[in-house]
């Protein structure tokens, strides 16, 4: 038995216009500095119009949201008493806004307590709209929310099926001028979604094709949403799109061994982005699950392209594709590339491997590594070194 | 002739597999915490059956068939009816999945057993390893 959970979506052209549809008295607005100075938040107030006449914006959300972030916002969401929560900008104030919303609904909880088990009973105070304005971390699309408890360098992945948005807006114009690196590092994020939904143990019939579908347009449009940005609209919008899509994936099957080891090493060299440092791991790990001889990538490697072969011969086309592809757009792959420095990474390792050991996204891989296993992980992505283990 | 499920017999032998685990030892080397495994009554069993484990650092220090729940006060409750219990034994139900769609009902707290995942596993692999009958 398993479960299909996914927001109302509007997308395409104008889709930030459906603000106006809405019903209701106040608004809270989970942001960031940077977007309410480039003024994404004044296009959503213009939006929302008469529709929803108040508003209060919170532009204090952090890349790599901290629990005492989150706390404060609650607090501010209690005072104001809104009957719509909007997460405006990127995983983090996404992920941010729906933590919020939690503990305003829930103030008996702390951010660490929302589990999947919970019975939360939200919907009695506001509801929720997602409204990306990167294309990666398909947090619009699904329930998943990861804080940062920053005191223990720790990524925390918490998720509760109710905490989907009610409403998710990929608006393409709101990413059409992303900074190239923004575009890279996050539209990345959205292939290694992909892959790891297909090639987990969670995948399932329900988000099979979406996943098949985001990785084909991630290796047919990201280079020239990158290259192109503005000018290539429809590249912004596939990628707007193939965000949300993969963002459905890995809330209805799940995220893997790249992400287990991307959220150690993320919260620890918090200088690279988390869609970058996850991929960075991605190839090896495909290698690594394919050398255990139970993997899944055969008709991924078919659905892209590439050389049909053995087990192992298709995973290997594959890490190549994708570092293929990072390489393209100018993405490291390796942990040297992406500026770590190996004194750090050997200061840091038993915390990264202990912190890999216990992430839950380990359960969803096809092959799980002992702790010696992740620590080797760590040593080849840092060297750029094939896994031959 | 296996072991009858959900009998005193049957949770000493976990005990005992998870003991000889070398796998279970290690993977569980941090777990602090003891569990009631709840059958639920339906099918073949009348009223609800307790099994108590108390799981410490890699070994099970001990395990027992409980006639009133009220003897033990767990950390965790792991509720659900045979069906459930036997899919999972035999791999066909993914005991996260089986939690989070409520075939599993989970008393306690649901973030401590994610951040052992490996000992969760060790614990399926220790159960599928016993030779058991099912009722």
């Amino acid at each position: 038995m398993w479960f299909f959970k996914c927001p109302e979506f509007f997308f395409g052209e104008d889709s930030l216009s459906q603000l106006g549809n809405l019903s209701g008295q106040r608004a809270f607005i989970v942001t960031d500095a940077n977007l309410l100075a480039l003024g994404f938040v004044a296009q959503v107030q213009q939006a929302l119009g008469t529709a929803v006449p108040h508003q209060y914006i919170f532009a204090e959300v952090e890349p790599d949201p901290s629990l005492e972030t989150v706390q404060r916002g609650a607090a501010a969401m209690l005072a104001y008493e809104p009957d719509w929560i909007i997460g405006l900008g990127g995983g983090s104030c996404m992920d941010a806004a729906k933590a919020m919303w939690v503990l305003y609904e829930r103030p008996d909880l702390s951010p660490d307590e929302i589990s999947p088990m919970l019975d939360l009973g939200l919907r009695q105070k506001a509801r929720l709209i997602c409204i990306p304005t990167t294309a990666g971390t398909g947090s619009e699309s699904n329930f998943a929310v990861v804080l940062t408890d920053t005191a223990a360098h720790r990524k925390l992945t918490l998720a509760n099926r109710e905490a989907t948005p009610d409403i998710a807006i990929v608006d393409p114009a709101l990413t059409a001028n992303l900074p190239a690196g923004v575009t890279a590092d996050s539209g990345i994020d959205v292939l290694t979604h992909a892959i790891e939904a297909y090639s987990c143990t969670w995948a399932n019939d329900f988000t099979d094709g979406l996943c098949l579908h985001a990785a084909r347009t991630v290796f047919a449009y990201l280079p020239s949403a990158i290259k192109n940005g503005a000018s290539d609209p429809v590249a912004r919008e596939k990628m707007a799109n193939a965000a949300a899509i993969a963002g459905i994936t890995l809330g209805n099957s799940s995220v893997a061994l790249a992400h287990a080891l991307g959220h150690a090493a993320g919260a620890v060299f918090r200088q690279v982005a988390h869609g970058r440092i996850t991929a960075i791991f991605l190839p090896y790990t495909i290698q690594f699950v394919a050398n255990g001889g139970d993997s899944r990538y055969t008709d991924l490697a078919l659905a892209l392209g590439l050389p049909n072969g053995d087990e192992q011969a298709v995973a290997q086309n594959l890490a190549t594709a994708v570092r293929g592809l990072m390489h393209e757009v100018r993405l490291p792959t390796s942990l040297q590339e992406a500026g770590i420095a190996l004194a750090e990474l050997e200061a840091m390792l038993p915390l990264l491997c202990e912190h890999v050991d216990v992430d839950a996204n380990l359960l969803m891989s096809r092959r799980i590594p002992t702790l010696e296993e992740i620590e080797q992980l760590f040593r080849y992505a840092y060297a750029g070194q094939e896994v031959d283990f | 002739m296996g072991i009858q499920f959900a009998t005193d017999e049957w949770i000493k032998a976990l005990r005992d597999e998870l003991n000889n685990s070398p796998g279970y030892k290690n993977a569980a080397s941090k777990w602090e915490g003891d569990f009631y495994f709840v059958i639920t009554a339906g099918d073949a069993i009348p009223e609800d059956i307790y099994l108590y484990m108390d799981l410490w650092h890699g070994e099970c220090r001990d395990a027992f068939k409980v006639d009133d729940p009220a003897t033990k006060s767990p950390e965790f409750k792991l509720h659900a009816p045979v069906k459930t219990w036997r899919g999972v034994m035999e791999k066909k139900i993914d005991p996260i999945k089986g939690i989070v769609t409520k075939q599993l009902k989970l008393e306690g707290p649901m973030m401590k057993v994610m951040k052992a995942p490996k000992a969760a596993i060790e614990l399926v692999e220790a159960c599928t390893r016993l030779d058991t009958d099912w009722p």
